[in-house]
């Protein structure tokens, strides 16, 4: 079983044209090969060795396109993404991957709700995305849901596991309506009584079925789709979609529409870094700073929708470039990020210089760095605890590749303090790249969009949100979705909230979710 | 000791908007969705009524007897139809797109008719509550952007608390449940029980395109699905100023001549 010499190994169009991709700006720079494993057995032993460090999970799921059930795991290496496929017997059962790689502990159980599979040996199966239910009937890859949307059923509520026990322990489930104006999350918290021994998190609430929502649709509708997975990340989502069809359909992006998508990407990144800041600002109380701050944010998501028509940047991103040209000439926009920066940088000098606040943050919420490298930990926090990832650096795509190169933000502290430090450089990376990318938009042939041809077959697209790596799987036939794999940041990063209570008492647990600076739609999907 | 943030709050002035005692420019021209231009449809430009119905991706459009209409409830502003037909469609400028019907949203080209006045109902029940209200907000499957736009409502340029509006964080305190999102199946229940612990009068806003009609990613569901909803405030999401705008809608507290 698993030989070597039956694999066949596809080399995606990216990796033969890599060179040529570099001048041109075709598709997206990258190092894709997919295996196919004829068995069960040799994936599972491929894809714990290619997580082994550097090497890191970046996605895993179970499709049904050609009528068998398959399982796809997406290995992220130092140059590219590795796809490895199986065949999946009817039964879907097969080994579970979370007893060698702990990263594919929620993947296994989103799978499980999702797709049916039965990964066996999986420390903890229980629903992670759907509502606890004994009669959902059988689950296939790609099905939907039986009783979809309407059944008060589905509402039906189970009380969480407890892992935690003893004399004065007990668990206070916090959510899924929370106290401020945040998404709905249950976090069960089990505590003595001020420290949170344990936290366990339950986001099913806000299920959405985005999977299917994104199939049978054009690519034009699709991009909307993409664009609601997580709201906040709309552009990011969106590029990570478009570049997956780029790369199938061997589209050039025109340089200006490069450029553009820089600047709105960009932008998204200031207003969620500053909206982490001024969720800190909040909890600590300091009613100044989440005024400036707040304030700051606005001014990001009016020039936004001066710029796109939309204060999320919607609608702009299409396959092959973009919608429009931007509305405020890119010198004003330009001249408006730094100056927005230098306000910025200066109140973020007085939040630096209040001891008090510093003090919350310090030693709270410490992720490991050891951890955070082998689960592959994403954005601001994993750079937050030493990992250089930055999609933007390490596979750089549209205006990234003709800007000038940055090394990305990151900080050896590990904890809030760490992971504050990271956005504070990121947001003046951004103002820089937003007032490079303004100057060159003036030079170049303002040509938008590339028509895009219809394509057949499986594609990866990546991009880089605020929170980190957005990872789209997509696969078209003719100008069509037929699967769609959407891994946000935030899926892969808020399980590592189990790992980063230390003695944390109930008051840092607003300070670690904002640090952590995740949206909850892109959990539930 | 330097004290870092003593001036920093006059730093920049007044930054808070004027509205509603005053006119914002930026409440006046956004655009939250697109109307029917009303021009007859006498150029179809080789388009028959479903072609015109097709560009929509969430089907806002209708076509019936050469009248075009546009559920602003189900509009998610991709802004597709005004691209490919700025004859026919058009962005509408204002924040001012609250309503107290659902069938309000729904934008033709007719002549206005004067938008009637809040309904009576709404009217009594918030009597009591004009100068001081509690809002307690529930997130029913949303894409996060609504959350944002919420939150805005609290920045010093919003800053509703100038207008004795406050969020609470227990249900028992509140007179508004402001929901976001499509009505997700998880959320039912906590939904219900959030609604059943808050006393009689409340008003119930659903506040975004996914709350009054399930937009995109849930086509037929929406909250009202749920339980009776009093104002909608279309958007994808809603902007602040509609928000706020929903909310002195239910409250009887907008300007004269203001719907």
């Amino acid at each position: 079983m698993g030989q070597v010499e039956n694999e066949q190994v596809e080399h995606e169009p990216a990796q033969n044209e890599r060179a040529e991709n570099q001048q041109t700006g075709k598709g997206q720079a990258g190092r894709d090969d997919t295996v196919w494993c004829a068995t069960l057995a040799e994936w599972h032993r491929r894809v714990t060795a290619a997580c082994a460090p550097p090497g890191r999970l970046a996605g895993l799921y179970a499709t049904e396109e050609g009528g068998t059930p398959e399982l796809v795991a997406i290995v992220g290496r130092d140059q590219g993404f590795l796809v490895l496929r199986a065949p999946v017997g009817h039964d879907l059962c097969y080994d579970a991957l979370t007893p060698q790689v702990p990263a594919a502990f929620w993947y296994e159980r989103a799978l499980h709700d999702l797709s049916g599979l039965e990964p066996a040996g999986h420390p903890r199966l229980e629903p992670l995305l759907l509502p606890h239910l004994d009669d959902l009937g059988p689950v296939r890859p790609g099905s939907d849901l039986p009783a979809r949307g309407h059944d008060a059923r589905l509402g039906v509520e189970h009380v969480g596991p407890v892992d935690v026990t003893g004399r004065g322990v007990f668990t206070l489930p916090f959510g899924p309506v929370r106290s401020g104006v945040l998404e709905s999350l249950e976090l069960l918290l089990e505590t003595g009584g001020e420290d949170i021994l344990r936290i366990n998190l339950r986001p099913h609430y806000k299920h959405r079925q985005i999977a299917k929502r994104f199939e049978q649709r054009t690519i034009e509708d699709a991009v909307l789709v993409a664009e609601r997975v997580e709201g906040v990340h709309s552009v990011a989502h969106a590029l990570a979609f478009v570049h997956a069809v780029e790369t199938g359909t061997g589209v050039q992006v025109p340089a200006a529409a490069r450029l553009q998508r820089v600047v709105v990407a960009e932008l998204e990144r200031i207003a969620n870094h500053l909206d982490v800041v001024t969720q800190l600002c909040d909890c600590a109380g300091l009613a100044v700073g989440t005024a400036r701050f707040g304030l700051h944010k606005e001014e990001v998501m009016r020039l936004m929708s001066d710029a796109t028509g939309s204060r999320f940047g919607r609608g702009q991103v299409v396959a092959g470039g973009v919608r429009a040209a931007l509305r405020v000439d890119p010198a004003l926009i330009g001249r408006r990020v730094r100056a927005l920066q230098a306000r910025i940088a200066d109140d973020l000098g007085a939040l630096n210089s209040s001891a008090s606040f510093l003090d919350r943050l310090r030693t709270t919420g410490r992720l490991a760095t050891d951890l955070a490298r082998r689960h592959g930990a994403l954005g601001p926090v994993g750079r937050g605890s030493a990992v250089e990832a930055d999609t933007r650096v390490w596979r750089p795509y549209d205006g990234y590749r003709d800007l000038t190169p940055f090394v990305p933000a990151t900080s050896t502290l590990t904890d809030a303090l760490g992971r504050l430090r990271v956005r504070e450089t990121e947001l003046a990376h951004s103002s820089d790249l937003i007032s490079e990318a303004a100057d060159q938009l003036t030079q170049v042939e303002p040509t938008l969009r590339t028509p895009v041809p219809p394509a057949d077959g499986r594609y990866l697209g990546v991009a880089e949100s605020a929170a980190g790596e957005v990872l789209y799987s997509l696969s078209l036939q003719g100008a069509r979705v037929v699967r769609c794999f959407a891994r946000s940041a935030s899926f892969h990063n808020l399980v590592l909230m189990h790992n980063v209570f230390h003695g944390d008492v109930f008051t840092d647990l607003g300070f670690i979710e904002a640090s952590f600076g995740l949206c909850y739609a892109g959990v539930a999907m | 000791m330097r004290l870092p943030w003593l001036l920093r709050g006059l730093r920049d002035g007044v930054v808070t908007t004027g509205w509603p005692a005053r006119p914002d420019d930026y409440f006046d021209q956004f655009p939250v969705t697109p109307v029917p231009t009303g021009q007859p449809i006498t150029d179809t430009a080789g388009m028959d009524a479903a072609e015109l119905e097709a560009l929509c991706p969430t089907g806002a459009i209708n076509v019936a007897a050469d009248t075009i209409t546009l559920d602003r409830g189900r509009c998610i502003a991709c802004g597709r139809c005004v691209t490919q037909r700025p004859d026919l469609f058009a962005w509408r400028p204002g924040s001012d797109v609250a309503r107290a019907e659902r069938d309000m949203l729904i934008a033709d080209a007719a002549p206005a008719a004067p938008l009637p006045r809040l309904r009576a109902d709404i009217a009594e029940r918030t009597t009591m509550l004009r100068r001081s209200v509690h809002i307690r907000h529930v997130d029913a499957g949303s894409d996060g952007s609504d959350e944002w736009e919420v939150r805005a409502l609290l920045n010093p340029v919003y800053d509703v608390h100038r207008l004795g509006i406050f969020f609470t964080a227990s249900p028992r305190h509140a007179d508004i449940l402001l929901i976001t999102g499509i009505g997700s199946p998880g959320m039912i229940l906590p939904l219900a029980r959030t609604r059943a612990a808050m006393p009689d009068p409340v008003v119930v806003i659903a506040t975004g395109t996914d709350a009054v009609s399930g937009g995109l990613v849930g086509p037929g569901m929406g909250v009202a699905r749920l339980l009776p909803v009093d104002v909608f405030v279309p958007g994808a999401p809603a902007p602040p100023f509609a928000l706020l705008h929903g909310i002195l809608l239910a409250l009887g507290r907008l300007p004269r001549g203001d719907s």
